[in-house]
């Protein structure tokens, strides 16, 4: 692996090394000393043209915690203000020597032409971009999935997919690259995924993708057992409001999308609550549910950061790839 | 010089030596801890634990024995193409205070043992750390010395030492191969 850009035809093989390999770095974070050696003298650079301070701090904890360089660019203030384009910022980037560049960007396709431009000689590492991908975020949430439903023969879950699991992605898949990139890797991990939204929340030409839609969560909740309910934040902005409202109110979408104790119940018997931050409490997640021993959205947290060091370790560590 | 240099039985030898030998020299087998470095070290490490527990009945083999991978401490690992990361294992008390015996498979330029030494340094602070192998084929790049020592094998630099253990190759044997013509 060169570049981690997206999960859409990243092979099972790369998945579940990325997995094995993040269980190894996670196991490190339970140590006194959590620093490793691994990746002393690279420089990672942070590139975030949108706002996002999580992912932002995840990555550069992971980053710090290998030894890398860390180096924080935000585009708000910098020269990219001032006009810059990002073929510059690339260049500049790689006369600072940047191993690798973690970008964040509101534009789709963004970390595909940072990587294959022939701007930048390190790797390119998407932390999302536009309404595309954010592999990592997916990976997280494989990882956490794995951890929780997979160990059921108590052999561990080293090697193992996410074979048999039924994963229901509920909110704004339109917007959501989140949800875009669970879709591509459960699939490839064996999972079956159900998107769960309102019609003006899903794009169009999605006939080609390998799920199950429902416009309701109690549709799907009948349908079959959910082993891991994944809530997508709602955006303030798409909630309300002249003709830019994609639902026609906020009580309307909690009753049809929202998941309360209720709801939560009816989760197959080990079922985990999943979100990917920030969460809306009373929105799309109830507190009760947000807040109960099924909900591994802290963990989630602790996760990423174990997953970002492994694709950091993956992509940096060795040799030179060209 | 081509050709198996330990058999099935000279290898339980000599792991019944360096097991009297670190009871020996440690006057008993109180705050031992075996880490063994995978692969090979890793089986070697447990055989020897056992040892240990045959004649130190006191002795838990089980759990005073663990893994200690040194993948990420490794100085070469920008020269290989990427290595997957295996597991390490700690006794439940961990290794603070403990004496550290780490066991290895082939004792050659001494940075493996390098590696491991920064990473048992991550994890705690041993009284004492010593060195088990059961092959040195010479060839030190670092000034790093064995305690224990299955065989000295003197070899050249393009010869090649396999290890072969019934655990992980299916037979127990060291095997030389290579070298001048």
């Amino acid at each position: 692996m060169k570049h981690l850009l997206g999960t859409k035809g990243m092979t099972r093989e790369d998945a579940v090394l990325i997995l094995d390999t993040a269980a190894q770095m996670a196991a490190t974070q339970d140590r006194e000393i959590r620093k490793l050696p691994t990746l002393r003298g690279k420089t990672v650079v942070n590139l975030f043209f949108e706002d996002s301070t999580r992912t932002r701090i995840s990555f550069e904890a992971a980053a710090k915690r290998l030894s890398a360089d860390v180096i924080n660019f935000s585009a708000k203030g910098s020269s990219v203000s001032k006009g810059e384009s990002l073929k510059d910022t690339a260049l500049t980037l790689q006369a600072m020597g940047a191993d690798a560049v973690v970008v964040r960007h509101w534009a789709s396709g963004a970390a595909y032409q940072l990587a294959h431009g022939g701007w930048l000689h390190g790797s390119v590492l998407n932390a999302g971009d536009g309404t595309h991908e954010h592999p990592t975020q997916a990976l997280l949430d494989a990882f956490t999935m794995r951890k929780h439903l997979m160990n059921t023969d108590g052999t561990g879950v080293d090697g193992k997919g996410l074979d048999g699991l039924r994963v229901a992605i509920v909110g704004d898949v339109l917007h959501s690259r989140v949800a875009r990139s669970n879709m591509h890797l459960l699939t490839t991990l064996g999972a079956s995924v159900a998107l769960v939204a309102p019609p003006t929340l899903l794009p169009v030409g999605m006939d080609s993708w390998p799920v199950d839609v429902f416009h309701g969560l109690d549709d799907a909740l009948d349908a079959q057992p959910i082993d891991a309910v994944m809530m997508l934040r709602v955006q303030r902005e798409r909630m309300t409001g002249g003709g830019a409202s994609f639902f026609p109110s906020p009580a309307e979408y909690t009753r049809m999308f929202g998941l309360d104790g209720q709801r939560m119940a009816r989760l197959a018997d080990n079922g985990i609550v999943m979100h990917p931050g920030p969460m809306n409490r009373g929105l799309e997640i109830s507190a009760e549910a947000a807040d109960s021993p099924r909900s591994v959205i802290v963990e989630q947290v602790a996760n990423g950061v174990a997953v970002r060091m492994a694709s950091l370790y993956l992509l940096l560590a060795g040799e030179e790839q060209s | 010089m081509t050709g198996i240099v330990l058999t099935a039985p000279d290898m339980t030898r000599a792991i019944t030596r360096i097991a009297h030998e670190i009871l020996e020299r440690n006057a008993g087998a109180e705050n031992l801890v075996l880490l063994g470095i995978p692969t090979r070290g890793l089986p070697l490490a447990v055989r020897l634990a056992a040892k240990l527990a045959e004649v130190e009945p006191s002795f838990d083999a089980t759990g005073r024995c663990g893994a200690l991978d040194i993948t990420m401490y490794r100085d070469d690992l920008h020269r290989h193409p990427t290595r997957p990361i295996g597991a390490t294992t700690l006794p439940s008390a961990g290794i603070d205070d403990a004496i550290v015996v780490l066991v290895d498979d082939v004792f050659h330029t001494g940075r493996t043992i390098r590696a491991a030494l920064d990473a048992v340094k991550d994890l705690g602070r041993p009284r004492a750390v010593q060195l088990a192998v059961l092959v040195d084929r010479g060839h030190r790049e670092l000034p790093i010395r064995a305690d224990f020592v299955g065989k000295n094998l003197p070899t050249s630099r393009d010869e090649r030492v396999d290890v072969h253990l019934a655990e992980t190759d299916g037979e127990d044997a060291v095997i030389l191969t290579g070298g001048a013509k």
